[in-house]
Order: structure tokens, then sequence, then C-alpha cells
């Protein structure tokens, strides 16, 4: 059957600095000697009210920069953070009003591992088996299984303080599945993972949700969002800025191509021709050798960027044209840079 | 309520105080050791102190070390978990209301606070020796004393360890811990205090003060002591209130 989620104008004003080490964006803060006056002004706004909609069995992404709200969401939506208005609805459950019921359908993957340190990489999917009723039979089975396909079976038995950044990810993840729930929450899944093992989660992402199951993640890589989720909601300063599925939002951008240039070297003449040339939105420097063009269009630019090499007597050893990222949608929908 | 899910989670502690037995019961038992060595043995041999002492005393450790290792095996844990590992978060997220994860934790305190205070009696009898005369003769008042203090001590370390910031864990041993412990009559009768009128109302708001008379009129009640039903009422009052504090601390914590 699947469950759906449903969030209406929810907001979040966080009025007390996160604890230390929560969040790795805040060690910086929490580093600081915090006074009381400190203490009482701290005001962030996370979340200025944003509705979405989650359907049933489908994989649903949130993008958007480095505090802009993802993590936030998610934490309202599992029972964690506490909204200050709105409401959030899992399937028939309120979110606010029926934590209990709505623990039980969830599985939550923390952007941060929170792993119990005081286990076994195997302890910690058996308790956690046993926190949500499953029998010493079941969990036993289930936990083998995960600690397979998560490639873990040879450490399964070490603590759990003692993997790497990339084990406790996994491992993270293989709990969060441990009890089969309906929703899956991943908040930033592939942050830490090298790259097989990357393709190896989208595969157990995809395949899990081909059970029925409603999957939400967050992510700042494009790509992921486009090979996973069904459809994308852009996140910026609490609010959203577009949604859609991944084609949708794609053909939005007019300037939606990225031309990724390589020369033998970059010459300032060059730099101000590719600038002129038609369609051409941005030239940002690469190296000492490279240059990203920011486009309207993408192969129809080829002929001029070769003459304009020519011209300036330089040779073009590289072309790659991307589709639009993450950083050309958001460009363009906030006329900001991601990391500005 | 979910109790399967409860028991789960009680199993996880015991199972992690297993695997920590030893360097657990060293935290546990090497203060009071300590603490009946000096006071009952070096003191006492040497005529600093009359014999009758290790009466006085022998209680009052056992009363110390439950509430010290109640505070610690709640406090510690929760302070680091929700401050820096939120190792805690995978517990909150299962299928059981936050309050009862604070029982929970409160639950396994208090039997880390039992075993710590109840292995002191043999461990004084190795190291006093001859002429301790602590009895059995009240073991209604002496179960529901240990009980009550366990709680105590176990819902005391919740409030602790949900309402003190990082900053402030030092503070915490320096303002909280060692005047309770000073103050807790834990080497002298709270009747001895008269002297200090003013001093001797004051610790009544000590809950060590109702431990320690309470250990001393179950296990020696041939030195002054208060009544039970003092100590009874007064250690349940304090529970009570410790244990709706705390709970109340815990989940407004557990929120952010
Ligand atoms: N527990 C907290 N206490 C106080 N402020 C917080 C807390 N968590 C987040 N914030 C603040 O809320 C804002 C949104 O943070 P959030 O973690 O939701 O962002 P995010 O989109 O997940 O970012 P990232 O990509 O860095 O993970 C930030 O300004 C952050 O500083
Ligand atoms: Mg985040």
């Amino acid at each position: 059957m699947g469950i759906g989620i449903r969030i209406e104008e929810l907001r979040k004003v966080y009025d007390t600095p996160p604890p230390m080490a929560a969040r790795g964006a805040a060690f910086a803060r929490a580093g600081m000697r915090s006074g009381r006056n400190e203490k009482k002004n701290f005001e962030v706004v996370a979340l200025a009210g944003i509705s979405l909609e989650i359907r049933p069995g489908e994989v649903y992404g949130l993008l958007g920069p480095n505090g802009a709200g993802k993590s936030t969401t998610i934490g309202i939506l599992t029972t964690r953070v506490k909204p200050n208005g709105g409401r959030a609805l899992l399937g028939e459950y309120d979110v606010w009003k029926e934590p209990v019921k709505v623990k039980r359908l969830i599985g939550v993957v923390p952007q941060r591992p929170n792993l119990d340190f005081a286990l076994t990489a195997r302890e910690i999917l058996l308790f956690h088996g046993a926190y949500f009723g499953q029998t010493a039979r079941e969990r036993s089975r289930r936990a083998a299984e995960l600690l397979e396909k998560f490639k873990l079976t040879d450490r399964a038995d070490h603590m759990a303080r003692t993997f790497s950044g990339g084990m406790m990810q996994r491992l993270s993840i293989a709990r969060a599945m441990m009890h089969d729930p309906e929703v899956l929450f991943l908040d930033e899944p592939s942050a830490g993972l090298d790259p097989q093992t990357r393709l190896l989660l989208w595969e157990i992402i995809r395949d899990y949700n081909r059970l029925g199951k409603t999957i939400v993640l967050t992510t700042h890589n494009m790509d992921e969002a486009d090979a996973l989720c069904d459809r994308l909601a852009i996140i910026d300063h609490g609010r959203i800025i577009a949604r859609g599925t991944p084609s949708e939002l794609k053909a939005s951008i007019p300037g939606g191509h990225l031309l990724r240039l390589r020369f033998d070297r970059v010459p300032e003449p060059l730099a101000a021709a590719l600038q002129a040339l038609p369609g051409v939105l941005e030239v940002r420097p690469v190296d000492s050798a490279g240059a990203d063009v920011y486009a309207d269009r993408g192969g129809t630019l080829i002929p001029a960027i070769v003459s304009a090499a020519q011209a300036a007597d330089v040779e073009l050893r590289d072309v790659s044209i991307s589709e639009p990222s993450l950083e050309t949608l958001f460009l363009h929908h906030t006329g900001r840079s991601l990391r500005d | 309520m979910n109790w399967k899910t409860f028991f789960a989670m009680l199993s996880r502690d015991a199972h992690v105080a297993r695997r920590n037995l030893l360097p657990l019961l060293l935290q546990n038992l090497l203060q009071p050791l300590l603490l009946v060595f000096v006071f009952g043995r070096v003191l006492t041999t040497g005529g600093m102190m009359a014999a009758r002492f290790k009466d006085v005393m022998l209680p009052g450790v056992i009363a110390i070390s439950m509430a010290l290792s109640g505070v610690q095996a709640v406090a510690m844990p929760l302070m680091v978990e929700f401050q820096f590992t939120r190792e805690i978060e995978d517990r909150l997220l299962a299928p059981m209301a936050n309050g009862w994860l604070a029982v929970e934790k409160v639950i396994a305190g208090m039997v880390q606070a039992l075993v710590a205070g109840l292995v002191v009696i043999p461990a004084a009898w190795l190291v006093l020796g001859s002429g301790v005369h602590i009895s059995l003769r009240h073991p209604f008042e002496f179960v529901a004393v240990c009980l009550l203090v366990s709680l105590f001590s176990a819902a005391g370390g919740l409030t602790l360890g949900c309402s003190v910031g990082q900053t402030q864990i030092g503070l915490m041993f320096s303002l909280v811990l060692a005047p309770m412990m000073m103050f807790g009559c834990a080497y002298y009768p709270w009747s001895m205090l008269s002297a200090f009128p003013g001093l001797q109302y004051a610790v009544l708001i000590n809950p060590l003060v109702y431990a320690s008379e309470g250990l001393r009129g179950a296990l020696a009640p041939q030195v002054p002591h208060m009544p039970a039903y003092v100590v009874v009422g007064a250690l349940l009052a304090i529970d009570i209130a410790l244990l709706v504090a705390g709970v109340r601390q815990f989940r407004k914590k557990a929120l952010s």
C-alpha cells in the first residue's frame, strides 16, 4: 500500500544554539564562548513555512545548500524536532499528536551517524530489532542479511566505534532498514561513501523502493537526485523555491548547460571571448588551463568556442557538456551560486 | 505502553553493563572501600575515633556509594549522549514515548546503585575486621530504604544529566555533589548537628541525610537516627519530585 506524507506550512525557529557537535556546521559556533546574552539572542529561522506532498511509494528528494533546512524538515517528520507552526502528516497520523505510531512506521538515517558505541555492529542491529519488537529469530536472520548486503559481515562483531566513517554510514543505513519501515528517511545517505559503495547504496534504495516503500532523502548532488528521485523539492533559506520531477526541473532552466573546457592555457582575451559568445551566462576559470562555461545552449556553442580558441592561438584539449546540475538549477532559481 | 521496547532497552543496558563489568565494579567499589578503610580502620585503629564510629559511618558509606553510583550511572552517559555523540537518538526513535526511555534509564540506574551499595557490606567486613555491629534486624525497613535511596540517586542523576550543560560538569561536582556528601550525615548522626541549629535544619533539604539516617536505623539501630516514617516519607517525596522533574527535563531535552 505505501504511506504518503503531507506537510502544511511547516515553520521552525531555533532559539537555542545546537548542542555541541550535534551538527558539523555548528562546531565553530559551539566552540566559541557563548555567554548568557548570546544564548538569549540566538534565533535562526530554519523553516519559513514549507508545504509538500509526498506520494506513497515515491522516492522524494530534498535538495539545497548547507543550512537550507533539509535536516530540520527530516527532523520534524521523524519526531525529533518540534515545529513552531504548521502540520506534518505521515500516512493518517499527525506526527506531533501520535509520535509513537509514526516512529513505528519510519526508519531514519541521520546526517551524522549516531550509532550506539557501546555495542558491536551486529548487536546494534539486533537491539534495534528488539526495540521494534522483532522476535530473536527474526532479528538475527535480518541482521545477518543486512550485514551481508552492506558488506559488513567480516566486521560484524567489532565495536562500531572502531569503524571508519563510511562503514558507520553503511551500518547506520542498515539499522534504519532493520525493522522494515514503510517510510525510509535518509539525510545525505551517500556522504562519505566511496563511489562504488554509493552505487551499491543507490541499488539498495531502488530495491527497497520497489517493495512499495516511500523514501525521502536529502542530497547536494544533482546526479544522485537524478538517479534516484521521482520528484524533488529545492529548498533554500527554509523555503521551497522549486519542485517537480528531475527532468521538469532541468527543463525549467534556460541557461541549463555547462560546458567544461580544457585548454593548454587560458589567456585573458580567450576568457573574454568566451564570455562574449551568444548564450553564455558565466565563464568560470578552473585551475590555469580550464574554464567552466554556463550557457543556455550546449553543443551548438562548440564551433564558436573552437574559433575563439584558434583566434587566441590556444589548443582546445577537452570538452564535456554536462546536463543541468544542482549548481545551474540553483543559480537559476535564486540568482545566486551555491557557494555564495 | 510498549513493554517489549522497554525491556529491550533494559536488556541493552544490562548487556553493556556486563561488558564493562570490571571497570564498573572498580568505579563503584574503590571509593567506598577507601572511605571505609580510612575512616573505619585507620582512624579507629589509631585511636583518633572510638571503635563504635565504625557502626556510624558504615551505613553512611553505603548511602554515599548508592547515591554517587546512581547519579553517575544515569547522568554521565546522558550528558555525553545528548551533547556529543547523540547515541541516544536510536532509542528516541524506537516506538515508545520518550518519557519512558527516561524511566528506563532510572531503573537501570537504580539497579546499579543497589549493587554499588550492597557490595560495600561484604567489602567492609573484609576491611574492617572485627568490631562492626551491624545487623539486619529490620529487613523490610532496609529493603524499603535501599529502594528509595537508589531511586533518589537515579532520578537525581536523570535530573542533573538533563539540566546541566556541557560546560558545567565540573561545577556540578563542586556545587552539588561535594556539599551533598559532606552535609549528608554520612559520617555523623543527624542528631549530632544539634550544636549547629541553623545547619541542622538546613541540611534537611539534602536527600543524603535521609539515606544515611535511614540505613543507620535499619542496620545499626543502636546509633541515634531519625524515625523510619520520617525517612521513608521524606525520601518518597524527594523521589517523586526528582522523578517528575527529571522526566520533564528529559522530554524537553530530547527534542530540538
Ligand atoms: N539543533 C539546532 N539548534 C539550533 N539551530 C539549529 C539546529 N539545527 C539546525 N539549526 C540551524 O537551522 C538552520 C537549518 O539547518 P539544517 O540542519 O536544517 O540545514 P541543512 O539543510 O540540513 O544543511 P546541511 O546541508 O548543512 O546539512 C541552520 O541555520 C542551522 O544552524
Ligand atoms: Mg543537513
